[in-house]
């Protein structure tokens, strides 16, 4: 696989800039509406949500080539649109439709999409991790050359999950790219009060993997970082360890009464919104005066919000999966295509 | 029904296996068939597998197939469920089935539901193989069953081979199932020379392709008057009281389960319409578990088919003790299998 691969390709410096801004604003007013939605019971569960951390979904999802896989946490929906499943499939999901990208078996934790290599939308801490280097382990032993892109929190870091997969990982020489999201929280609680060691890059590093860590509020650095990181996993045929550093603006999830972080904390993050930060990075390289960027902006804004309210008026439309076919998926049956979502 | 009621390629020989051995060739047939299979566990290479379950393939697959892997049972049974999610067909071996207490999140949440949560986006065609069984007083943490843990949680297949020609045809169909398959093979079964010696533990295994459906039970002896249902070592037990038995005049059916995930309870059901007594023997503990789902699907048939109450030899509620005579009172050996259809028969 070349980049020509990638996704989304870019021509100039510009372009990259632009779509990442879009996929950032379309990330942020997705999970706003869900938010929304989830007040109104339309949703139902637990909703996680990253605002604050869009840089993240985007600059890492974005560096990865098609065929590259991705294996992802309950805090998924940024990484999911990022790597283009439409979002009606996974509003749909989320309302518990039959043209949900799981088929209302899901849920906000479980999206998948195997037609894009996502697998999930794991709601177990640290869960997808083994299976993320076996998708790795399987691309090994067949010669295959994609990298499996493994997103996972600071929280995951404590679990054995996470160090016998790295150990392995390296072990064997496999190619898995750690995507450790620290947003300093697990839960409702501090790095330092759940960390004896909180420099987590020393510590992957420990498993003779090549460890970075990474400005995860700035979008461009997380897109350069993964970037270096992938080639460097293609082309030496070992993992490598990211750590990004982020921060979510809003609570765990939504029954969260964040009690357990300080308010000025909160808007000292807030300072660093990678959508603003983007968005003033435009004018201050030169490429886009601020009323072009203001004017472009509301373009985005209004394009986003017409996707959002067709993406909830299709979910809202869509049929419901018969309780006849519960059973369906439990075991594979015979003749039963595995599922692709269009 | 026979053990091998199943079609075969190959014209039936009478050649002799120990069940470790007709496990091993129905996991290199599959392997010289399939370049996707894969065999990963701790010791399953120059070791031979502490059970004998891979004696030999090291040196005819090599080791990028054979995989030995660290004590670190979570990671490579995730390690099995993603490379089986990207196209593999990998068996992973658990050692022993006490062992799934340090990785059951894999097995569990993910081997098992992520077919289903997915809705269907991925698929797991994976066998997780695991020792099982005591007798040999290993204690409380290497003496385990627990089948009826694994057929508890839905989204995994559970097969439990009594015999070598069964070993064979239950491993390669469970490699070939597009679903997870737990294989759990009893230590007192694999004809292992250092265990107790078990008469049935050598047996004639066809020769080539061999396979046994999964969910499928088998009659190991036909009788009128009791049916003894169970699965496993027991299979074993319980023929050989039939044997005793029928001397007088007690003519009992011996149903081997053979997979408990599907589970066959039309074989059941029409056993127990037959004998109208039921005795269940399982080594696996007594309360929550495969003996009462047998009587169960018994009483929610049609209850009014049994002449007597039923009887379930299992492992009463404790832990496998050490000490010879305590584990052997715990384990459901011949003389409570015995003991247990004289009452249903006197009932």
């Amino acid at each position: 696989m070349s980049a020509r691969d990638r996704e989304v390709e870019h021509d100039t410096h510009l372009d990259l800039l632009s779509w990442l801004l879009r996929q950032m604003i379309r990330i942020r007013r997705f999970e706003e509406k869900c938010a929304e939605l989830y007040s109104a019971t339309k949703i139902r569960g637990f909703l996680h949500l990253c605002i604050g951390e869009e840089a993240v979904a985007v600059g890492v999802v974005g560096a990865l080539d098609a065929h590259d896989a991705i294996v992802s946490t309950y805090r998924e929906h940024g990484h999911a649109l990022a790597r283009g499943v439409p979002m009606e499939s996974i509003m749909a999901e989320m309302f518990g439709r039959a043209t949900g990208c799981s088929g209302g078996r899901g849920g906000s934790m479980h999206l998948f999409d195997a037609s894009r290599r996502f697998y999930g939308g794991n709601a177990i801490v640290a869960g997808g991790l083994p299976v993320a280097v076996g998708l790795a382990l399987a691309d090994h032993l067949t010669g295959d050359k994609a990298v499996t892109a493994c997103l996972f929190g600071d929280g995951a870091f404590a679990e054995g999950e996470f160090h016998e997969s790295a150990n392995l990982a390296a072990l064997w020489h496999l190619p898995v790219l750690f995507c450790c999201e620290n947003n300093r929280y697990a839960m409702g609680t501090a790095l330092a009060r759940e960390h004896a060691e909180t420099d987590l890059t020393a510590r992957a590093a420990a498993y003779g993997m090549v460890a970075w860590s990474v400005d995860g509020m700035d979008v461009l650095a997380v897109r350069e970082a993964t970037d270096r990181a992938l080639a460097y996993v293609r082309s030496s045929g070992q993992p490598c360890f990211l750590e990004l550093r982020t921060y979510r603006f809003r609570s765990h999830s939504m029954y969260d009464p964040d009690r357990y972080r300080d308010k000025a904390e909160i808007e000292h993050w807030k300072q660093s919104d990678p959508i603003p930060a983007l968005a003033s990075r435009l004018v201050s390289e030169g490429l886009m005066t601020a009323a072009e960027v203001e004017e472009w902006l509301a373009e985005i804004e209004s394009e986003v919000a017409t996707e959002i309210d067709e993406a909830v008026a299709v979910a809202e439309a869509a049929p419901l999966e018969p309780v006849e076919d519960l059973t369906r998926f439990v075991t594979t049956a015979a003749g039963d295509p595995v599922r692709r979502t269009s | 029904m026979t053990i091998t009621d199943t079609p075969t390629a190959s014209t039936p020989t009478n050649r002799r296996l120990t069940t470790s051995k007709a496990m091993v060739e129905a996991i290199a047939q599959e392997m010289d068939r399939d370049p996707s299979v894969v065999y990963l566990g701790e010791d399953v290479g120059a070791y031979g597998g502490i059970f004998s379950s891979t004696t030999g393939l090291l040196d005819r697959f090599g080791p990028t197939r054979i995989i030995d892997t660290p004590i670190s049972e979570t990671a490579f049974i995730g390690l099995g469920i993603g490379a089986a999610v990207e196209g593999m067909r990998p068996i992973v071996e658990l050692m022993f089935a006490d062992f799934m207490g340090v990785c059951l999140d894999q097995i569990y949440n993910h081997m098992a539901k992520i077919h289903f949560e997915s809705g269907g986006n991925v698929a797991v065609p994976m066998v997780l193989t695991c020792a099982v069984g005591g007798g040999y007083s290993d204690g409380a943490q290497h003496s385990q069953c627990l089948w009826g843990t694994f057929a508890h949680l839905p989204g995994m297949k559970v097969v439990v081979p009594s015999n070598p020609a069964d070993a064979k045809g239950l491993m390669t169909a469970a490699i070939r199932d597009d679903s997870p398959v737990v294989y759990m093979f009893h230590k007192g079964v694999m004809g292992l020379p250092w265990m107790a010696k078990n008469a049935r533990s050598i047996g004639d295994v066809p020769d080539g392709e061999h396979v046994v459906p999964i969910g499928r039970a088998a009659v190991a002896r036909a009788g009128t008057d009791v049916t003894i249902v169970t699965v496993s070592l027991s299979v074993h037990h319980a023929l050989d009281v039939a044997e005793k038995l029928s001397g007088e005049g007690i003519d009992a059916e011996v149903i081997d389960l053979r997979s408990l995930v599907p589970l066959d309870r039309e074989a059941i059901l029409a056993s127990v319409a037959k004998t109208g007594r039921l005795v269940v023997v399982d080594e696996d503990y007594l309360s929550f578990g495969m003996s009462g789902e047998v009587v169960a699907t018994v009483v929610e048939h049609d209850p009014t088919v049994l002449k007597a109450p039923v009887q379930r030899v299992a492992v009463p509620d404790v832990p496998i003790p050490y000490a010879h005579v305590l584990e052997y009172a715990v384990l459901p050996r011949p003389e409570r299998i015995e003991a247990a259809v004289r009452r249903v028969v006197a009932g």
